[in-house]
């Protein structure tokens, strides 16, 4: 099945099984492997990725809905040598250990600093009416869609602060 | 062999003149990892196109596969082989090896005899993985099954005791608790758990004639490549094994699964790369699991809280054809005095997935039961529950009489206490409300075990002056490429980036992989002797060289630093020397063995973790507020590596103590949890305000560097703060971890 997205600002066209999730797409059929697989499930949040901004879990996703979307993945977030400042935030503060699930913890930011600023509540929320700000508890409950079993939640916490949250 | 007496010396590492030991550089593969440009086994670049492995498991717990119907599935589009047990290609027999120098023996899949819910039965290979996937769906097997033993608890008269071991006495134990004028005896469960890697296992496996290449997800090369080895019955020599990230291992991922294997087989069988990875589900039941324990504490103590008697006595549980023994009474030999003792283990066999190692074995499980015990027999002596343990602080090892190598137990819970405001705490339980939660303090000591392992490394010098280290080491995320850097950097006395390192595989020189927190000891300090011998081979090259402006120098007198060979104030770069007298480059290799000495002491790193919770009264749920750690942990060689993984550590205690286990379906034999919703790993929201500190210590007994392991110490007695601080919290004494809102409660008073 034919199906055409653009993908880190690139167009791209597929001739897809129509079983395939966007995932697999992502990393078997583009080349692109930053998007992990951490359960195929939507449980573990390993392959998040930004599509038309807002985050998903790709594996829960058929590639082929994806028609004329924009996504956006890890690997197309940094400009040239040049990381993203969330990218360099999870680096400086060692927010991850062994990787795995990192590029959907870093895609899963950039998609919640921007539905903090579109004014997004979370379950945390105390005041709908108020503007959201980006408390620790805002972000630890934003980005528990996200699992890290090396367990770098406080340095997480403190990338993502450095990156766009506040205390 | 060497003495630990030759440690003690002033090296590179002790002098730190550049300071890079200690320092929190930012991880070494860092930039690879937060651009997801780190290839792991599953999306490594094979020579040509890879088909797609597709595994099937047994929904039965044991009995055999009687008979498999794969016509359908071999019809199907894009499908390459369909493998059961009555097809697969002959294998070396479970353990057997052919190769006399193997580490470990054969393990072959796809057996036809079941022994566990789970086992793969069934493998399908096509050119697509929705097509392997669609066309195992389509295989039909019949099983004759047999009663199987599932539940741990129903089988304890089959307990006994691990082979090879005995129960530790010292004095009359028996004698000495009935003696006793205050005593405590009661029984904590520790539960079953899963590793929950984020990686799950796989494996991208192609040939090149007679010879493999595997990239695969494991934590020790050599084990994996010689298990390869023997399961396909060719000479190690024909097997290349490379895991150069690894998403996660905790033990988990310690041997060799059958991604390994049946890549490897179905490669070789199609010509063609072939590429296999365990699902969610699969990793629940087909890898290994921290296995359930049953623990008796018996505590004998005199009013003062002197302890007279001491027991300890597990009994726990593994898969029949694969013993194992959580050995959760060990840690406690030597924590506290007492001159009368007993520890020991008894194992139940059961029909379920194969029990195994997973971060901190022994200690995680364990400590849940003597820590909460003494906060226990703190509060029955009318005592604080760290003057009990100071009270009990051993001179020298309590069983062993050895001296210890470095213990700072009591500056670990002394330091803590102060930092945390321990002062605060009310002892008696329910006293503090905070709005709707009842809030508590608890603390826990923490000891784990330190090793030293062979190793060796290899380090060359090109005329460029890079600095390339080589080990077949893995990095699971423990920061093993970073320390390397910095050690290799330092010794050499050349900026960090100078250095390269090159890890996990097998063809280079030998380490015995990442667990039992020895790593970074035992790779590093292999690394650090290679530095040293290149540190030689090069003041010879300077000395030898008569443009060089060493020429003939005293080597004793050489020094390194500032990219710089040097007497007094002549210098020159490194890499002017090699690319003029040895324009080829320099290779040396160095290795470490344990001293001959070493186990003269007791040696083991230390902790202390304090904890505050919230205890909600009306629905039983306990959210952690506050928890603070003190370690000590020899050397540490990068703050921010170290730290992460000592609090990594604290948060998997934060796990046991409230969320996560998992049980057996008495029908199928199966987990009751077999994904990420169903097993609760903490998720961010758990986590609050939790941080950790190192003391400052040099352990020469442990190594060249002082140093000691870190990823392990975290875990060890994490849980049995936090239970302990939900019954100060709430007055719920919880033995069955984890402590979740039915069982506190149940136990509210």
């Amino acid at each position: 099945m034919k199906t055409s997205f653009k993908l880190n600002g690139q167009a791209a066209s597929l001739d897809l099984d129509p079983r395939t999730t966007l995932l697999d797409a992502l990393r078997e059929n583009l080349g692109l492997k930053g998007s992990k697989k951490g359960c195929d499930h939507g449980q573990c949040g390993a392959c998040t990725v930004l599509v038309n901004g807002r985050r998903i879990n790709a594996c829960l996703s058929l590639a082929v809905t994806h028609e004329g979307d924009e996504i956006t993945t890890i690997e197309g977030l940094a400009q040239g040598e040049a990381l993203h400042p969330v990218q360099a935030a999870f680096l400086e503060q060692d927010a991850f250990q062994c990787g795995y699930c990192t590029p959907g913890q870093i895609c899963s930011t950039v998609g919640m600093l921007q539905e903090a600023a579109d004014g997004w509540a979370s379950l945390v929320t105390d005041d709908l009416t108020a503007d959201t700000v980006l408390t620790d508890a805002e972000i630890r409950e934003r980005m528990s869609g996200n699992l890290c079993r090396c367990s770098a939640y406080p340095q997480i916490l403190a990338a993502i602060r450095s990156a766009g949250g506040v205390a | 062999m060497s003495s630990v007496k030759d440690w003690a010396a002033p090296t590179p590492i002790s002098e730190n003149r550049s300071g890079l030991i200690g320092k929190g550089v930012d991880r070494y593969e860092g930039r690879l990892k937060v651009t997801g440009t780190a290839p792991f086994a599953y999306e490594v670049e094979a020579p040509s196109p890879p088909a797609y492995g597709v595994l099937i498991a047994s929904p039965i717990a044991k009995g055999q596969v009687a008979s498999a119907d794969i016509s359908a599935a071999q019809a199907a589009p894009g499908v390459r082989l369909v493998w059961t047990p009555h097809n697969v290609p002959a294998q070396g027999e479970r353990g057997a090896k052919i190769n006399p120098r193997s580490q470990r023996g054969a393990n072959p899949a796809l057996a036809a005899r079941i022994e566990h819910f789970g086992q793969h039965v069934g493998f399908v290979v096509a050119d697509t993985l929705e097509n392997a996937k669609a066309a195992a769906a389509l295989v039909r097997f019949d099983y004759a099954a047999e009663p199987a033993d599932l539940i741990f608890e129903d089988n304890f008269a089959q307990a006994e005791q691990p082979e090879g071991e005995e129960d530790v006495r010292v004095g009359d134990f028996e004698a000495a608790f009935a003696g006793a004028p205050v005593r405590l005896d009661e029984t904590y469960v520790s539960p079953l758990q899963n590793h929950a890697q984020m990686e799950p296992c796989a494996t991208t496996a192609w040939w090149e004639g007679d010879n493999v290449t595997v990239h695969t997800s494991i934590q020790m090369v050599k084990g994996g490549q010689h298990t390869l080895a023997e399961t396909l019955m060719i000479p190690s020599t024909q097997v290349r094994l490379i895991t150069r990230y690894i998403g996660g291992g905790f033990g988990g991922k310690g041997q060799a699964y059958d991604d390994l294997t049946l890549a490897a087989l179905a490669a070789r069988e199609l010509g063609q790369p072939v590429k296999v990875a365990y699902t969610r589900q699969q990793m629940f039941q087909a890898t290994i699991h921290r296995p359930a324990v049953h623990m008796r504490v018996r505590l004998g103590a005199q009013p003062d809280g002197r302890l007279d008697a001491f027991a300890l006595e597990a009994v726990t549980h593994c898969r029949r054809e694969a013993p194992f023994t959580e050995h959760a009474a060990n840690f406690a030999r030597s924590l506290y005095a007492a001159p009368n003792r007993l520890t020991g283990h008894r194992l139940v066999k059961l029909d379920i997935p194969a029990a195994g190692a997973m971060r901190a074995p022994g200690e995680a499980s364990g400590m849940l039961s003597l820590e909460c015990a003494m906060d226990e027999l703190a509060e029955q002596l009318g005592m604080d529950p760290i003057a009990l343990r100071l009270r009990n602080e051993p001179e020298t090892d309590p069983e062993t009489g050895k001296p210890f190598s470095t213990r700072q137990l009591v500056r670990c819970m002394t330091e803590g206490a102060q930092r945390f405001g321990w002062d605060r705490r009310n002892p008696k339980p329910g006293q503090v409300r905070d709005g709707r939660w009842l809030v508590g303090l608890g603390m826990a000591a923490a000891i784990r075990g330190n090793f030293l392992l062979p190793a060796k490394a290899g380090v060359r010098i090109d005329a460029d002056g890079t600095i390339t280290l080589r080990q077949g080491m893995t990095d699971i995320g423990t920061g093993t490429y970073t320390i390397l850097a910095q050690i290799t950097a330092e010794t050499l006395g050349v900026p960090l980036a100078q250095v390269k390192v090159e890890l996990g595989d097998s063809d280079f020189p030998p380490a015995p992989g990442s667990g039992g927190q020895f790593g970074a000891a035992t790779a590093g300090s292999a690394a650090f002797a290679a530095g040293m011998n290149l540190r030689k081979a090069l003041a010879e090259l300077a000395i030898g060289d008569p443009n060089s402006p060493l020429y003939g120098d005293d080597p004793e007198l050489v020094t390194f630093g500032g990219g710089n060979i040097a007497v007094d104030n002549r210098a020159e770069p490194l890499e002017r020397l090699v690319a003029r007298a040895a324009p080829e480059g320099v290779y040396v290799e160095g290795s470490i063995t344990p001293a001959a000495d070493a186990r003269d002491y007791s040696q083991h790193t230390y902790g202390a973790h304090f904890a505050e919770v919230g205890v909600d009264p009306d629905t039983g749920e306990v959210r952690l507020r506050r928890m603070f750690g003190v370690f000590a942990a020899g050397r540490i060689l990068n703050a921010k590596t170290a730290m992460s993984q000592i609090t990594g550590g604290m948060i998997w205690g934060v796990g046991t103590a409230l969320h996560e286990y998992n049980e057996v379906d008495p029908r199928y034999g199966s987990f009751i949890a077999q994904d990420l919703a169903g097993y609760h790993v903490p998720a961010h929201a758990d986590i609050v305000d939790l941080s950790a500190m190192f003391l400052d210590e040099v352990d020469d007994k442990a190594n060249p560097m002082g140093i000691k392991g870190v990823g392990e110490l975290g875990i060890a007695g994490a849980g049995a703060a936090i239970a302990n601080a939900v019954y100060n919290a709430c007055g719920a004494r919880i033995r069955e971890y984890p402590l979740t809102p039915e069982k506190v409660l149940a136990a509210l008073p």
